[in-house]
Parts: C-alpha cells; sequence; structure tokens
C-alpha cells in the first residue's frame, strides 16, 4: 500500500505527518487525479464541519475584526510558482554568480579583495570540514558540513521536498548545553547551500523542523532531520 | 464515539454550506465574492464573511481542540491568515467555506499536536477514551438542510469507515495513529479513511 494515490483521503483530513504532507503536496502538483480528488474531498469536509456549527461568543467577532485591521493583505501572486519555473531562476542565478566571479577578477579596482570565497565554500573548503548526510526518502537528502576552525556549518539538499503550504523549514544548532539555536529558514527551493546562523564551532548538532511562516523561538516536534556532528565523516 | 450524530432540527442555519448545495449556489458565490473584496483590504466584506461562517469555523475548532478558549484563539488566527492570504483564495479551484475551513481545520490539528508533542504523548489515548462534553453550547449547534444531507451521508458509511473518518477529522489524528488507535494496518486506515471519504462526497452530491 506504497500507492502515493492513496493519501488523498488522509490528505484533505490534515491526517499527514508534515513529512508526509510535503511529499504529497509534492505530488499533488504534478497529479491531475490527484488533485481533483483532494478539491472535492475538501468540499466534503467542510460539509462534515457542518454537523459540529456552535455560536462563537460576541466577543470573538471584535477580536477578529481589530486583528485584522491592522494586517495588510498579501499582494496576489502575479506569476505562479510552478516548479519549472524555478529552472530558468536557477540558471540566471548561476550567470550573476558567474558573471559576478568574472568581474571580481577584471575589476582590480573593486573595494575589497577579500570575499574570493563565500562563506559556504570557506566551510566546504576547510581542512577540518566535518559532514553529516541524512536521506529522507522521498523527501529528498540534506547534508550538514560543519568547519570548527571557520565556526560555521553549511547545510546542502538535494531533491528537498517543498515545506507544506503555510510552512517553513527552519534550521537549528544545539549548543553544548542541549540548547536548541535558531540558526535560520531555509529557502523554499529543492536544491540550495545555505550557510547556518550563528556559531558551529562548539555545536553538537544541527536540526531542521517544519515551523509556522517567520519561524519561532522554539523548535517545533517532531524534528524532520537531526545532523549530529559526533557521528560527522 | 458520536462526534457525528445528528445534531436537533430547529433554528435555521445562518449560513449557507458550501459548494455542491442546492440551495447555496448564490450564497457561496456571495461568500467567494467577500474573499474577493476583502483581498483588497475591505474590513466590511470581511465582517460580513465572518458573520456567515464563524458558526463552522469555530464550531469544528472547538470540536478538534475542545477547549473553548483555546478554539477561540485558533479561529482568530484562521481568520487573520484568511485575511492575509485572501488573494490567493481561486474560486475556481474550490468553494470559499471549503477554503476557509480547510485553514480552520489545518491550525486546529496544528494546535492539538504541538500541544501534544510539549507534553506526554501517551495522552492521546487518554484523550480518546474520555467522555465528550456535548454541553448546552454543542447542542445549540444550527440544524440546517446541509445538516440533515450530512446526516444522511454519515449513515451510508460502515462502521469501521465512519471510526476512521472521525477520528481523523475530529480527533486530530493522522493516519498513522489511527491505525495504531484502530490496531489495523497503515494501509488499512488510510483505505478506510478514503474510502469513507469518497462515499461521503457521493451521498452528498459534492462536485456533481
Amino acid at each position: 500500500m506504497s500507492d502515493i494515490h492513496k493519501l488523498t483521503g488522509a490528505y484533505a483530513l490534515d491526517a499527514v505527518d508534515d513529512i508526509e504532507c510535503a511529499t504529497f503536496e509534492r505530488h499533488l502538483a504534478e497529479c491531475d487525479d490527484c488533485r481533483t480528488e483532494v478539491a472535492s474531498l475538501r468540499e466534503t469536509t467542510a460539509l462534515l464541519a457542518e454537523s459540529a456549527a456552535v455560536s462563537p461568543p460576541p466577543s470573538l467577532r471584535d477580536s477578529v475584526l481589530s486583528g485584522i485591521s491592522q494586517v495588510r493583505p498579501l499582494p496576489p501572486i502575479v506569476a505562479p510558482p510552478r516548479r519549472a519555473a524555478w529552472f530558468p531562476l536557477l540558471v540566471a542565478a548561476a550567470l550573476v554568480a558567474v558573471l559576478g566571479v568574472g568581474a571580481a577578477v577584471w575589476q582590480p579596482w573593486a573595494p575589497s579583495d577579500t570575499g574570493s570565497l563565500t562563506a559556504a565554500e570557506q566551510v566546504l573548503q576547510a581542512s577540518d570540514a566535518q559532514e553529516v548526510e541524512v536521506d529522507l526518502g522521498e523527501a529528498g537528502r540534506a547534508t550538514v558540513v560543519r568547519s570548527k576552525s571557520v565556526g560555521k556549518a553549511v547545510i546542502t539538499t538535494e531533491d528537498m521536498v517543498s515545506a507544506p503550504s503555510g510552512k517553513v523549514y527552519a534550521l537549528w544548532l544545539e549548543s553544548a548545553e542541549g540548547d536548541m539555536l535558531p540558526a535560520g529558514l531555509m529557502p523554499d527551493v529543492p536544491n540550495q547551500t545555505v550557510v547556518l546562523e550563528g556559531d558551529a564551532a562548539s555545536a553538537t548538532a544541527a536540526g531542521i523542523t517544519v515551523e509556522p511562516e517567520g519561524g519561532s523561538a522554539e523548535p517545533t516536534l517532531p524534528v524532520v532531520a537531526i545532523f549530529d556532528f559526533s557521528q560527522a565523516t | 464515539m458520536d462526534h457525528l450524530r445528528p445534531v436537533p432540527d430547529g433554528v435555521p442555519f445562518e449560513g449557507t454550506p458550501s459548494g455542491g448545495s442546492q440551495s447555496g449556489d448564490g450564497a457561496a458565490a456571495r461568500l467567494a465574492s467577500l474573499i474577493q473584496r476583502a483581498s483588497k483590504g475591505d474590513e466590511v466584506a470581511f465582517a460580513e464573511l465572518y458573520d456567515a461562517t464563524s458558526a463552522r469555523a469555530y464550531g469544528l475548532a472547538l470540536r478538534v481542540v475542545r477547549n473553548p478558549a483555546q478554539a477561540e484563539e485558533v479561529v482568530q488566527e484562521a481568520y487573520l491568515n484568511a485575511w492575509r492570504t485572501s488573494s490567493r483564495f481561486d474560486p475556481a479551484r474550490g468553494s470559499a467555506t471549503g477554503w476557509l475551513l480547510t485553514i480552520v481545520h489545518r491550525k486546529s490539528v496544528d494546535r492539538v499536536r504541538s500541544a501534544e508533542a510539549s507534553t506526554n504523548r501517551d495522552a492521546i489515548y487518554h484523550r480518546e477514551s474520555q467522555p465528550v462534553e456535548h454541553d448546552s453550547t454543542v447542542e445549540a449547534a444550527h440544524a440546517s438542510l446541509d445538516a440533515q444531507r450530512v446526516r444522511g451521508a454519515v449513515a451510508t458509511l460502515t462502521d469501521v469507515q465512519r471510526e476512521a473518518v472521525e477520528l481523523a477529522f475530529f480527533g486530530g489524528y493522522t493516519h498513522t495513529e489511527v491505525a495504531t488507535m484502530l490496531d489495523v494496518p497503515v494501509g488499512t486506515a488510510k483505505t478506510r479513511i478514503r474510502d469513507g471519504l469518497i462515499r461521503l462526497r457521493d451521498a452528498m452530491g459534492v462536485g456533481s
């Protein structure tokens, strides 16, 4: 019963965990049948809610309406963010990167000659670089590289599924005392290299969690992936 | 296990149902236009949307999170999210109520799961065995033609389908948790949930 199409019902009821949700949403983007079925099942669940209707206290109306008056609605999505649309952007980004390097070479009057290596490159090329890879199955693969001498860690993802809609992947560094310290949010693209914020030299592990948009002060469990530096190669 | 029991007849429902309703197509279009006006910052339109949908939103949140104060917080978060993302609502892809209640349900489920992740995970089994307090506010639930339609559709489910759908939808459990609670293989729970929902959909004439 590994057939992913069978997950439409559980998905329509939010009866999936974060990774299943992300994996299934990737499938949905490519499967018209499942998209149609999920849409019809969502309408069905909306009718089920009918049987549970209860009038809320009148004060809730005031709270809701005063709350929205302080928030601006998001602009419409001008170009639909289809997966394929990323490809030209990535090519463009790669070209910018190449041209950027060229510019550094051809412009001796550039203000500084430092930064010929990006922070990520400094970590990845460090002689004391340590690597931990986590295979997330259908959800993709992620590798964290940490250099104690540089004091930073870098995460590289391959074919990683998008975070569930309305959510983001957040990065964490575990301190020697066992505290999970926020280390930034990951851009929502399948393949990327991101430098973790904060001091990675003394960290014992890095982690990924799924958080609401904007991130959280504390990690939300369960953790999607944990990179234990004591297992590093 | 009486989550889906019939609600009393009587008071006409103040709102209108989502897509598929025979009575509410005009009203459903009205709700869709309210969301589109809200996306341009129209707070009056949003207030009208709230008035037409809040009983369903609050009732759903209350059923999942069970605590009235938390249900209010969840509903407030959900409407704020709906306001912010109103420009992302596409009437071609589903009804206004379906879109809104999906947000409410997701927020409700997030709330119970994050609460459990930070406390004792074992408590979920106790929660299931405790009787649900159907107090007077629940008894006062509005009845309507659509509630009758839901009732009739639920009656077409097998017991095991109804149990699985209830645990997932109103209990907020994942399908793997449902499988453990019902002591069946994961694939069986997944299939019961899907087959149950499809049967409900067909019995209610959704999308026809």
